[in-house]
């Protein structure tokens, strides 16, 4: 937002992106609800997601009382300082229509595109982050941000489409190099220097354009497809040399975090899966402070999660099934042991975007982020009384606090909202039963 | 010599009919772009990053080559790469013996030593000859480069940076000419077979020699073609390529995550899981490639590898670095079955798992397909609380009782209850809660009393060398192995037992078969990437009522 200018909207024109980049930042300039930056241009509103894997007990996890002021049952008792700032939805569906229901598959895929998968190696169209990228991604050093919690480089929810998907950071260090190492634009820096290297590096950028254009008439229909991905991608490093080319605007709440010089510990262990979590997320949150990107990804656990409890003989998938039912307590100790864990960290993410003050209020104003899981009850992988979270209002758009109950409609509701939020003209959303064209009217402010 | 040429032929005219399959555009894996630059660069250039993994497709990561996309942050990946090498290449310790030539001054352009450079370099790097044009673009830009840096070899460096993220060298294209051997078909071209023969049996771009063999038509001709390669399966490279397609096949990206629960196993660190990795993979070189031994044998031999790491989870005295070791002959460790890398990646973080093994056992050794589990999944039987199950034997018995399990863990658990003398993380233990273990079991109507009865009924199992040529040809070639290959693949078979199971001959077979380098261009080279928001198959009224019925 803060280097928008004629300029660039004229530029996105050119490259055949005007619809996409260039109006919904005009919208965001319409939309005063958010307290403006020092130069007068509004707060830029950010899309996030978060997930976790294998659900939840119903029992002990859906609050008896709906609206504001909910109660938290002890499997959602850790959430208590972040109530105001959340809304838990349940009681939502999957719909996997004629399709099988494939185990820790089929319902993340439908939360986040919309859709359900007819195998698993099938994402059914790009997810919901990537379309809201499109949208809103397109003027900051990264489009979006994507990382987990796991240390597995092949845990992500997030998918250009079947064959590409947004592989994420793994290693706090690798994204500590990223984000904050000797390419960040400090906007804060007292000096600004551009520096020549980047200036060739751009100018010579154009000959690799020239070959892939040449070479995409030399594939046929599918690979081209494919080339234009990566064209895509060298307009987006093109992009990237422009903005270090120019002044960043200063940002009051951004700082550059404290080095990291060595990852935590590998391990799947649910201590050390909270430890990378509470990096990528403080690393995340500054990047996000300092307008490095507006769309991210954080996965807490894949959905077919194998944390362990240490000591205990099963991980976290494992366990939901084989463990006993303890008749006395009514569920599986040590499961719902992991899904706590989960919602500790849960809390810890929507905690991290209060600690940065931003305009009169703190980050958590500017940003919606939607959070969903794999299965209602991971026991019997049911795809009904699914519990998903918002977090945070969308620079005023959004009310915080509520507990609502879908009546077993379609989980894509929550979507579908989320798409409209971020002004992606889509009359609906999802596909056969998934399709919806209604939001979650009770969390619109 | 004619007698030779004669066999060859008639070896040729027993290959069946094949129709080709299609031509690819491959992105490069991490490994052969590393490779690549280390052949090219030499051992010095030193590159952390590691790029998306591909999707594993149809048993291999490497058919994902000719799918996978690339994402705007993999263009950064990408880009970061290229950056760091190109200034390695370009700094002072380096430039003199990695630039061919020195320039008259070293803060202005030089083209004519920019042409040397960029024209020796960007042909290993990019896989052909580059035209006098390509050469003039890249040397007026390094020049540009350099006037405007005031250094030489900064400008160099910005231009060989760009090279590095062209699409040249990031994917791998092929293309096709009419084969003058047989009619109306087609083969790849010159260029395109150098380079997926060295990146089959390299795992990198092709060497200059390879390239003059392609650019000077030798490839074409069969005595050519032969003599490239058996020079590059006599090269040191083969090792690299060998050890490429096995950490492919035995699914070895599991260790890039891999950790155990250290309070069950306090002796498996990140040091075991690397080294677990590296033991599987010398032990397959050492017996395939240095003692060219029978494939079927790694599964029986009791030589390997031992490193300090491994020695306590085999319960051994710890070596001085990797030394070669030799389990007695009455030992249980015997062939890769028993060794920590199928033992502790096919397990549980905190306990074995029959199943897991089991499974592993018939997909990844012998290409079987073990469907994945109902939803509805009756645990009843592993829920009952008051029960107690010892051993895991007794735990998935109740799989076997279940009609609705045991049609698949009749499958998997028989082979992986075998491996009960192993831990989680490989140790091995002859009881579980104080009760012997019971290891016995049968491999498709094979019986056997323990895992070395397991280890020869698998070595005898005919699955388990066709699996191999099954999975060596789709890599090769980067296709999965279609219905209509079935003669293919058992010519391919037949000349792999006839050759005593070794496996450069298996590599030779492959690439100088008629069907490695024929290809069908009309065939679609991808599988289609799914529309945006496409509907899925509409549902019928009647199904609708069914679904309603179940409460959907």
């Amino acid at each position: 937002m803060n280097n928008l200018s004629r300029r660039r909207v004229l530029r996105g024109m050119l490259n055949g992106t005007a619809v996409t980049v260039g109006l919904p930042l005009l919208n965001c300039f319409l939309n005063n609800n958010g307290t403006a930056l020092a130069s007068g241009a509004p707060m830029p509103v950010r899309f996030g997601t978060w997930g976790w894997g294998l659900g939840m007990n119903k029992a002990i996890f859906v609050p008896k009382k709906l609206g504001l002021g909910f109660d938290l049952p002890e499997e959602i008792a850790a959430l208590a300082p972040v109530r105001q700032h959340i809304n838990l939805i349940t009681n939502s569906t999957y719909f996997r229509d004629n399709y099988q229901n494939l185990c820790h598959y089929t319902g993340w895929v439908i939360a986040r595109t919309g859709s359900a998968p007819k195998d698993t190696r099938d994402i059914p169209g790009e997810t919901i982050d990537v379309t809201i990228a499109n949208q809103i991604g397109g003027s900051t050093r990264f489009k979006s941000l994507t990382a987990t919690a796991t240390g597995d480089v092949r845990n992500t929810y997030s998918y250009e489409n079947s064959n590409t998907p947004n592989s994420p950071e793994w290693s706090p260090l690798q994204f500590y190099t990223r984000l904050f190492g000797p390419d960040f634009p400090d906007p804060n820096a007292k000096e600004f220097k551009p520096d020549p290297r980047v200036m060739v590096r751009k100018s010579v950028l154009s000959g690799v354009k020239d070959q892939t254009n040449s070479l995409m008439k030399q594939v046929g229909a599918e690979d081209r497809q494919r080339l234009d991905q990566y064209f895509t991608g060298l307009r987006h490093l093109e992009q990237q040399f422009d903005q270090r080319l120019q002044k960043p605007e200063p940002i009051a709440a951004c700082h550059r975090p404290g080095e990291i010089k060595v990852d935590p510990a590998m391990g799947q262990e649910a201590e050390a899966v909270a430890v990378r979590h509470r990096m990528m997320t403080d690393l995340l949150v500054m990047a996000l402070a300092c307008d490095q990107t507006r769309v991210f990804n954080m996965a807490y656990t894949n959905a077919n999660c194998s944390t362990i409890k240490p000591g205990y003989e099963k991980p976290h998938h494992t366990t939901t099934h084989e463990e006993p039912v303890d008749m006395s307590l009514g569920y599986q100790p040590t499961a719902s042991w992991f899904t706590r864990r989960a919602l500790e960290s849960w809390a810890y993410f929507v905690d991290a975007f209060t600690k940065i003050k931003e305009g009169d209020g703190t980050l958590l104003d500017n940003v919606f982020v939607y959070a969903t899981t794999d299965h209602g009850y991971a026991r019997t992988h049911s795809l009904d009384g699914i519990p998903m979270f918002t977090a945070g209002r969308a620079g005023g758009k959004v009310k915080s606090g509520y507990h609502i109950d879908l009546g077993a409609t379609a989980t894509t509701r929550v979507g579908y909202t989320a798409l409209r939020l971020f002004g992606v003209d889509k009359p609906s959303w999802g596909v056969n039963s998934n399709n919806t064209n209604k939001e979650v009217s009770e969390i619109l402010a | 010599m004619t007698a030779a040429l004669m066999l060859a032929g008639c070896s040729k005219s027993n290959e069946p009919e094949t129709s080709g399959g299609p031509l690819h555009l491959r992105l490069i894996s991490t490994e052969q772009y590393l490779h690549t630059l280390a052949y090219v660069f030499g051992p010095s250039i030193s590159l952390e990053l590691k790029f998306p993994p591909m999707r594993r497709t149809n048993g291999l990561l490497a058919n994902g080559a000719a799918l996978a996309g690339v994402t705007t942050s993999q263009m950064e990946q990408y880009q970061r790469a290229a950056s760091s090498v190109a200034a390695q290449v370009v700094d002072e310790d380096r430039r003199n013996y990695l630039i061919p030539c020195t320039p008259a001054a070293p803060d202005k352009a030089d083209d004519a030593c920019a042409k040397q450079f960029f024209s020796q370099t960007g042909r290993l790097l990019q896989r052909h000859t580059l035209s006098d044009a390509e050469v003039g673009a890249y040397v007026q830009q390094a020049g540009e480069a350099a006037n405007q840096l005031k250094d030489f070899y900064a400008g160099l460096g910005m231009v060989l940076e760009s090279m590095l993220i062209s699409p040249e060298v990031l994917f791998i294209v092929e293309k096709s000419e009419a084969d003058p051997d047989n009619q109306g078909k087609q083969r790849l071209d010159a260029l395109s077979m150098a380079s997926r023969l060295s990146f089959f049996l390299w795992d990198a771009a092709p060497d200059d020699e390879l390239l003059k063999a392609a650019e000077s038509g030798e490839l074409n001709n069969r005595k050519g073609l032969k003599r490239e390669v058996d020079r590059m399966l006599a090269s040191p490279r083969l090792e690299a390529g060998v050890r490429a397609f096995f950490d492919d096949m035995f699914a070895f990206d599991t260790f890039d995550s891999l950790s155990k629960d250290a309070t069950v196993y306090p002796f498996f660190t990140g040091a075991t899981v690397a080294d677990a990795r590296e033991q599987t993979l010398r032990t397959v070189v050492d017996h395939l490639i240095h003692k060219n031994l029978d494939y079927r044998d790694l599964f029986t031999t009791r030589s390997t590898f031992m490193s300090p790491a491994l020695a306590p989870l085999y319960q051994l005295p710890a070596s001085q670095g990797w030394t070669p070791y030799e389990f007695p002959e009455n030992s249980p460790r015997q062939g890769l079955l028993t060794q920590v890398s199928f033992l502790a990646t096919h397990s549980h973080p905190g306990r074995s798992s029959p199943t897991l093994r089991g499974k592993a056992l018939r997909e990844l050794l012998l290409c079987q397909v073990v469907p994945p589990p109902p939803p509805n999944v009756d645990f009843s039987a592993l829920n009952n609380p008051d029960a107690h199950y010892p051993t895991q034997r007794d735990r998935v018995a109740a799989h076997l009782n279940a009609p609705t399990c045991a049609g698949c863990h009749r499958i998997t658990d028989p082979t992986g209850l075998a491996l009960e003398n192993f831990d989680g993380a490989g140790r091995f233990r002859s009881e579980e809660n104080g009760v012997a273990i019971d290891a016995s079991g049968d491999l498709d109507g094979k019986p056997f009393e323990n895992i070395t009865g397991l280890s020869k009924a698998l070595h005898d199992n005919p699955g388990l060398p066709n699996c191999l040529v099954n999975r060596v040809y789709s890599y090769g070639s980067g296709t999965a192995v279609k219905p209509t290959d079935r003669q293919l693949m058992q010519y391919f078979g037949e000349e792999f037992a006839a050759d005593g199971y070794k496996m450069p001959d298996l590599l030779r077979t492959i690439v100088l078969s008629t069907a490695f380098s024929r290809v069908d261009p009309t065939q679609r080279t991808t599988l289609p990437a799914p529309k945006k928001d496409e509907p899925a198959p509409q549902i019928t009224q009647n199904q609708q009522s069914t679904l309603s019925q179940n409460g959907l």
